[in-house]
Order: C-alpha cells, then sequence, then structure tokens
C-alpha cells in the first residue's frame, strides 16, 4: 500500500499540490489522469521521491520515503520519469541491465542477466539490445527505459506518460504489458497518461486530478462519466460504450 | 591494452632518446618528471571525467567551476601581500598543502551551499561557477596591474603551466593524495555509472544523487588542486583526453573509461613533452601545445554538436 497523507508543493507561491491524501491499493494499474498543470507528474514525482515535498507524508508499505534508505526504496519501487536524456553512449543492454543496480550494486550475477533478458524480450528489443540509445528512434528509447524499469523488478512501478513517443501498435501493447504484470504478478503499476481511453480501458482505477487537489477517484466505470470528464477538463464530454469498453469523445459538435 | 602498450613506449622513449652522459643521473632527472607527468595526467584526466559524470556535460571541465582561476588568485595574492622574495622562502610543500586545501575547502563550501541550500539544480551550480570563475580572474587582474612589476615578472612565471619546473618535494605529497583519493574511488565505480544515467533514475535506483555529487565533486576538485599546484592550470587538457576516451571506448563504464583516459593523457604529455625537448630545443612550453590542441578538439567538438 501506498498511502498519502496531506502531501502539499508549491512552485513560487503557486500550490501544485493542495493538500492531497491518498491510497492506492496493491496490485493493478492505476491511471492519474487531469488537465495539464493540475499537479499529476508533481504528485507521482513525489511518491517516487524525485521531488521533495512542501509537507505532508508518504510511506510505501509502511517505510516513509523521507527517512528510509535509497537502496531499500529503489527495491520496491521505481520510476520513470519524461525526457531521458543521457549524454553517454550507453547500448540498450547497459541501459536495462542498471535497472539491476539495486540488487547487484553493479556485479551483475546469472540471475540479474535473465532479469535482463526477459525484460529486453517483453518490450521486443532482443534484436536492438546491442545498438547505442542515440540510434533508436523515440519509441524505441522509450522501450528501453521502459525496460529498465521493468527490470528493476520491484512491487510499485510509476511511469510519467510512459505512451509519448510510442506508434498506436506500441502503446497498447505496453497498456497490456502493464496490464499483465499487474494481473500475473501482483505489481502495482501507477501511470500518468492524457490519453483518457487508454486509461479507460486499461487500468483498474483512475484518479482524476483537477488544480492539485484529487476530484474524483474510482473505478473506470464511474469516473468515465460524461459530466465528471467535462468537468475536469471544462470541456464537454460524451462517453460511449462499445462492445463493454467505456469510450469517451470530446471533438465538440 | 594498446593504449597501455602505447603509454608504456612513449615512457620509454621519454627515458632515453637523446640521453647522453650518466645514465644514473639522467634516470634520476628524467624519472621525477616522468613521475610529475604521471600524476598531473592521472588528476587531470580523472577530475574531468567525474566532473563530467557528475553535470552530465562532455563540455564542461572543473575550470568552468572557477578551480583554477581561484589558484591563479590565490598565487596572486600571496605575492601581493608578501612580496615574491617571502613567498619563495617559504617551504614548497606546505605553500603546496595551503593551496591544495584552500582549492578543495572553496569548492566543497561552494557545492554545499548550493546541493543544500534551496536550489538543487545544477546549472545553477555551473552558473555561480562561471560567475566565480570570473570575479577571482577579475581581482587577479586588478592586483597583478597595482603589484610591484618584479613581484609580477616572478607570478607570471608561476602562473604558466611547466613542466620543466616541477618542484620534487611536491611529488610525495601529491602521490599520497592520489593514491587516498583512489582508494576511495574505486570502491564506488558502480555508482559513478549510475549517475551518469541523471538524477531521476539515479534516485530510481536508490542512489542518494545530491550526496554522491558532491562527494564526486569533492574528489575532481581535490585532483585540480593537485594537478594546478604541480604544474599550474591545464585544465583544457582534461577535455582533450576525457573526450578522447569516450571516443575510443564508446558505452564504456567507469572502470574502463578512467584508465583509458589516463593512459591517454599520459601518452599525450610524455609524447609532447619528448617532442618539446627534442625537436623544439625547449623553445616553447607543453602547455602551449595542450592548449592549441585542445582549443581545435574543443571547436570540433561543438561543430559536431551543432550538426547533430
Amino acid at each position: 500500500m501506498i498511502h498519502v497523507r496531506n502531501a502539499t508543493k508549491s512552485y513560487d507561491g503557486d500550490l501544485v499540490v493542495d493538500d492531497v491524501t491518498l491510497s492506492l491499493k496493491r496490485s493493478g494499474v492505476t491511471s492519474i489522469i487531469g488537465p495539464n498543470g493540475a499537479g499529476k507528474s508533481t504528485l507521482l514525482s513525489m511518491i517516487a521521491r524525485l521531488i521533495n515535498m512542501d509537507g505532508g507524508e508518504i510511506t510505501i508499505d509502511g517505510l516513509n520515503i523521507a527517512t528510509t534508505d535509497g537502496l531499500e526504496l529503489a527495491k520496491r519501487l521505481a520510476v520513470l520519469r519524461q525526457d531521458n536524456h543521457i549524454t553517454a553512449r550507453l547500448t540498450v543492454r547497459d541501459l536495462v541491465a542498471f535497472g539491476r543496480y539495486p540488487h547487484s550494486k553493479g556485479r551483475p550475477n546469472e540471475n540479474d542477466l535473465e532479469h535482463v533478458n526477459r525484460a529486453l524480450a517483453y518490450l521486443g528489443l532482443t534484436d536492438l539490445s546491442g545498438r547505442f540509445l542515440d540510434q533508436l528512434s523515440g519509441g524505441q528509447r522509450q522501450r528501453a527505459f521502459v525496460a529498465m524499469t521493468l527490470c528493476q523488478d520491484t512491487d510499485y512501478m510509476m511511469f510519467d506518460e510512459p505512451l509519448n513517443n510510442l506508434d498506436i501498435h506500441h502503446a497498447v501493447s505496453m497498456m497490456k504489458l502493464f496490464r499483465q504484470a499487474a494481473r500475473d504478478f501482483g505489481k502495482t503499476v501507477v501511470v500518468v497518461i492524457h490519453d483518457i481511453n487508454f486509461a479507460s480501458c486499461y487500468s483498474d482505477h483512475i484518479i482524476a486530478m483537477k488544480d492539485g487537489k484529487v476530484a474524483e477517484q474510482g473505478s473506470p466505470d464511474q469516473i468515465i462519466d460524461a459530466s465528471i470528464l467535462s468537468d475536469i477538463y471544462n470541456t464537454p464530454f460524451q462517453v460511449q460504450n462499445i462492445n463493454g469498453q467505456m469510450i469517451a469523445t470530446y471533438y465538440g459538435a | 591494452m594498446i593504449l597501455l602498450c602505447l603509454a608504456l613506449l612513449s615512457a620509454i622513449g621519454f627515458m632515453t632518446i637523446g640521453a647522453r652522459g650518466n645514465w644514473g643521473f639522467i634516470l634520476e632527472f628524467r624519472g621525477t618528471k616522468l613521475l610529475a607527468l604521471l600524476l598531473v595526467a592521472y588528476a587531470v584526466s580523472v577530475s574531468t571525467v567525474l566532473f563530467q559524470t557528475v553535470t552530465n556535460n562532455r563540455i564542461l571541465t572543473p575550470s568552468i567551476m572557477g578551480i583554477d582561476a581561484l589558484y591563479v588568485l590565490l598565487q596572486t595574492v600571496l605575492i601581493f601581500a608578501f612580496g615574491a622574495q617571502a613567498i619563495s622562502a617559504l617551504d614548497p610543500q606546505i605553500k603546496f598543502l595551503i593551496e591544495a586545501g584552500c582549492l578543495t575547502v572553496f569548492a566543497l563550501i561552494l557545492y554545499r551551499f548550493l546541493f543544500f541550500g534551496v536550489f538543487r539544480d545544477v546549472h545553477l551550480l555551473l552558473l555561480s561557477g562561471l560567475f566565480f570563475g570570473l570575479l577571482f580572474r577579475s581581482v587577479s587582474g586588478l592586483l597583478q596591474r597595482i603589484i610591484d612589476p618584479n613581484d609580477f615578472v616572478i607570478l607570471q612565471d608561476s602562473l604558466f603551466a611547466s613542466f620543466n619546473s616541477v618542484d620534487k618535494s611536491l611529488l610525495g605529497v601529491s602521490v599520497a593524495v592520489i593514491v587516498l583519493v583512489s582508494v576511495i574511488g574505486v570502491k564506488i565505480f558502480s555508482r559513478f555509472d549510475v549517475m551518469l544515467l541523471g538524477r531521476d533514475s539515479a534516485i530510481s535506483l536508490g542512489v542518494n544523487h545530491t550526496r554522491n555529487a558532491v562527494f564526486i565533486l569533492a574528489l575532481a576538485s581535490v585532483l585540480v588542486a593537485v594537478s594546478t599546484a604541480l604544474v599550474g592550470p591545464v585544465t583544457f587538457f582534461g577535455l582533450l583526453v576525457a573526450n578522447l576516451a569516450y571516443i575510443v571506448l564508446p558505452g564504456a563504464k567507469h572502470k574502463h573509461v578512467l584508465p583509458a583516459a589516463i593512459l591517454i593523457a599520459f601518452i599525450c604529455l610524455s609524447s609532447g613533452q619528448l617532442v618539446l625537448e627534442r625537436l623544439f630545443d625547449f623553445n616553447t612550453a607543453l602547455a602551449i601545445l595542450i592548449e592549441f590542441a585542445g582549443g581545435l578538439f574543443f571547436i570540433g567538438l561543438i561543430l559536431r554538436r551543432g550538426v547533430r
């Protein structure tokens, strides 16, 4: 369980995350949606201890993230943000192998190599594993970073807009991968996502944020609702049930 | 491996070519110089590579943090305050320790202040480094203008990097410092690699980025202090060897890149000094050759980046 209590963050006096309290259950895919500037990424980054809170407390399986040893947390929670820029020339395999660092401390054993190979295969990168990152397309690079995060093999995985740069085929397979990881291995995946229909079709739980607060949360059936979404995005929404999937359209008439 | 052979070859060349007379004297005389070259090669290359790892930028060198500018200021202030004669009379070992200490303390204050203060931004750190560098240079410039002309000549002499005038008495201290730094550094090689991924990924992988950044920058500034105090500012050289090492070993980890950079630095220095002594008859300073090559390389790097 991840518990967030009264988390607050402001930049230059602007409250970005305003006294947020929420709990994330073990296992399942949770999507965080909301308009630009709603505080989604900031909240995610605070939970993943990339940004310090101005106030509040966050615990992961009862461990306070502010006081727990970094390596210990790294075995429980992995995070991937957007815009990962690396100046060093690394091969895909080297990058993915870094995911094992919390376990191997830089001395990978057989077991670690197996994890690396599995993560490469999961994301269809086996053939590209010898390539340097700067020889890849944006989508391939994005998958390489996701593979590194998977390779860390943590109970909690957080992704900030993981579908960026991905074409439809790879976006769908990545969301399926997250769902599979959650169902088969009991992982907890938290994604910040802009495409509402991806959130609708692949999550178990949706958190909708607006103005630094959690506006609504619940199952996709509850959140993907014309009036709730219209409220959150200040845009008229229509929601259709297509073959059991709740699909939102917002291309105003 | 090839680098190691080349390094040995250039070392032997440096020791033997053009040698006439008493071998005992030659070996001792040139051996001292060779040791100094090795120390400087080590200090410059390691400090630059580490610095670039932390800042995630391959065009920056510790000189941008104003460390060598501080060295110049330190020399100027010493001579300005006490006069050239008093400084010459000072025990060089004590002077060296004071200088190295000052540089390190300054660097640490700068880093600590910035990292544990309100700002945690590498760019801000670099900007303030740039600012301090400019400040130090301006103050030294001012002092040099109002200094006694005789003192100024002596000062200028000590500011140009020279591998001919290495002080023997400093070598022992430098070796000790470098060995100490290396013993600490080797233990956390793999952490250096993780730092390469940038702050977010490093934290996600459980490496305390801030603490390690400060620690690595501290190691780097100790090394800069060593090399600067030994032969003066040659920080451009670091850029050259660090980038050559990245080119020779693309995608390599620190445990390979660091030795490669050291060997390349050593090859450059020893063969450069050899050429200088035998070909140019000591008519020019090695620093000038290095700055020339380094400058060209720097322009090349920037141009290549622009194309991408």
